[in-house]
């Protein structure tokens, strides 16, 4: 299990939860469990290319990650964040 | 005779819902909708009352459909919107930015959607919104690199902008692009051939090319089908079927107006009737109302002659600019007009155009506004 942060353009998914716990080896599996707990999320975040959306960022710890295929470990922190889009 | 209307409105920052009276005079309001979310469309399902289709995304977000099935009380998000097939080469695919354009299916096809979207691509529903497939036939088509070529666009990103049909023959279609002008398909999306004869490119060396237009919105007569009416980058424009070669009918516009907008719009019971919102195209191309002093123009002949129609808009330092969804008729008798401008601003015309009065303002930029029946 990994602990995931959950942003606030995405709390409607998570029925307000900021925080919530996923299960996969890498970013992808995780996004996809919480996809099946959270119907529609992964594809707010991800694109139908697994490309990480150019507005959002996905940090493991305190790395940046750029490719979903990242993989995970037991208790990382995934953190997902809104960044900068312009008003 | 008039009836009561619903306004569609989407926004920059949310969707709103205006309902009038009988009388088209009194207007209340219900919103925000989906407050922040970027709408780029927000249509009726005129097969199935109450079903709304709306295409979100936000600053963050990446882009969905929401569909509704009580006229905008509760919303359920589609559980595949629209989106390309995985690529080979991730660095390099398509991935939807945006569904701009929503489009119900054909009258004898309940549940069908048809969705075009930013980058340029066309995409079915089979089951009123919920899912969404990629339509090879566009999208894988050998052609499309060079009707879609990635380096093209607006500056919101190339457009497949408009989707009509038929309403003779559910397999016979139009699309607008902003990269490749307009094409045809006689078999249902399968197949797909440019229609572009005489529309001026003169942003290409060759200005009549085959296809590389920029096609800003394309109607169908409601009531002749064979008649298609542009608004494209280089004019006003009117083609008669099975004819192939478009006519420049915005050379009869004032020569200090011009004839650059972003859309067109058809009399719903009138062939020969549709109205434009011209906007300055001269030098660094401004797009706002010509002089400041915002008009529509008629035709009520096929565009042979145009009128000018400004009552109740501002006279002086009016700089509106409406985008390309932003401007529609009603199905009354006499025709209600709607248009939204990017100042935030919703203005009703109850006689046709004759007269104007401001029924909304202060909302954030105005996308699009469709009218439908109460």
């Amino acid at each position: 299990m990994v602990q995931v942060l959950i942003p606030s353009q995405l709390i409607a998914y998570t029925a307000g939860a900021t925080r919530v716990e996923a299960d996969g080896g890498t970013i992808e599996a995780a996004l996809d469990d919480l996809d099946r707990r959270f119907p529609g999320l992964k594809f707010r975040v991800i694109d139908e290319q697994d490309r990480i959306r150019r507005h959002m960022r996905i940090f493991v710890g305190q790395d940046e990650a750029r490719d979903v295929r990242r993989p995970l470990q037991p208790g990382d922190e995934l953190m997902i964040f809104g960044a900068l889009s312009g008003g | 005779m008039a009836q009561p209307v619903q306004l569609l409105v989407g926004s920059r920052k949310g969707a709103w819902i205006y309902r009038s009276d009988a009388d088209r005079d009194a207007w209340q309001v219900e919103g925000p909708l989906f407050l922040g979310a970027i709408i780029h469309h927000f249509v009726p399902d005129p097969r199935e009352p109450g079903v709304l289709l709306i295409a979100a995304s936000t600053g963050h977000l990446g882009p969905t459909i929401y569909r509704s099935e009580d006229g905008g009380k509760s919303w359920t998000e589609a559980a595949r919107p629209p989106a390309f097939p995985k690529a080979a080469d991730a660095a390099t695919a398509r991935a939807v930015d945006h569904t701009f354009w929503l489009q119900p299916g054909h009258a004898s096809e309940p549940g069908v959607w048809w969705a075009g979207t930013s980058p340029p691509g066309l995409f079915e529903s089979r089951d009123g919104g919920r899912t969404w497939d990629s339509v090879a036939g566009f999208n894988d088509n050998p052609m499309y690199l060079k009707w879609c070529p990635p380096e093209a666009g607006t500056p919101d990103g190339a457009l497949l902008n408009q989707i009509t049909i038929d309403p003779r023959d559910p397999a016979h279609m139009y699309i607008a692009t902003s990269t490749g002008g307009v094409f045809e398909s006689r078999d249902r999306a399968r197949s797909w051939r440019p229609l572009n004869q005489n529309v001026e490119a003169n942003f290409l060396p060759d200005p009549y090319p085959e296809f590389g237009q920029d096609a800003h919105y394309i109607a169908l007569a409601p009531t002749n089908p064979d008649r298609l009416w542009q608004q494209n980058h280089c004019g006003v424009y009117r083609l008669d079927r099975p004819g192939e070669r478009w006519e420049r009918i915005g050379k009869a516009m004032p020569a200090e107006i011009g004839d650059i907008g972003f859309t067109i719009v058809p009399h719903p019971a009138c062939a020969e009737t549709a109205w434009v919102f011209p906007m300055d195209g001269t030098e660094v191309w401004p797009r706002v109302s010509p002089g400041g002093r915002p008009a529509v123009y008629r035709t009520r002949d096929g565009g042979a002659s145009w009128e000018r129609q400004d009552k109740g808009f501002p006279p002086e330092q009016g700089w509106f600019t409406v985008k390309r969804q932003a401007f529609c008729a009603d199905a009354g008798s006499p025709a209600g007009l709607y248009l939204g401008t990017t100042g935030g601003e919703l203005w009703a015309s109850g006689d046709e155009g004759a007269s104007w009065r401001q029924i909304a303002a202060h909302l954030p930029e105005i996308y699009s506004v469709v009218a439908a029946p109460l």
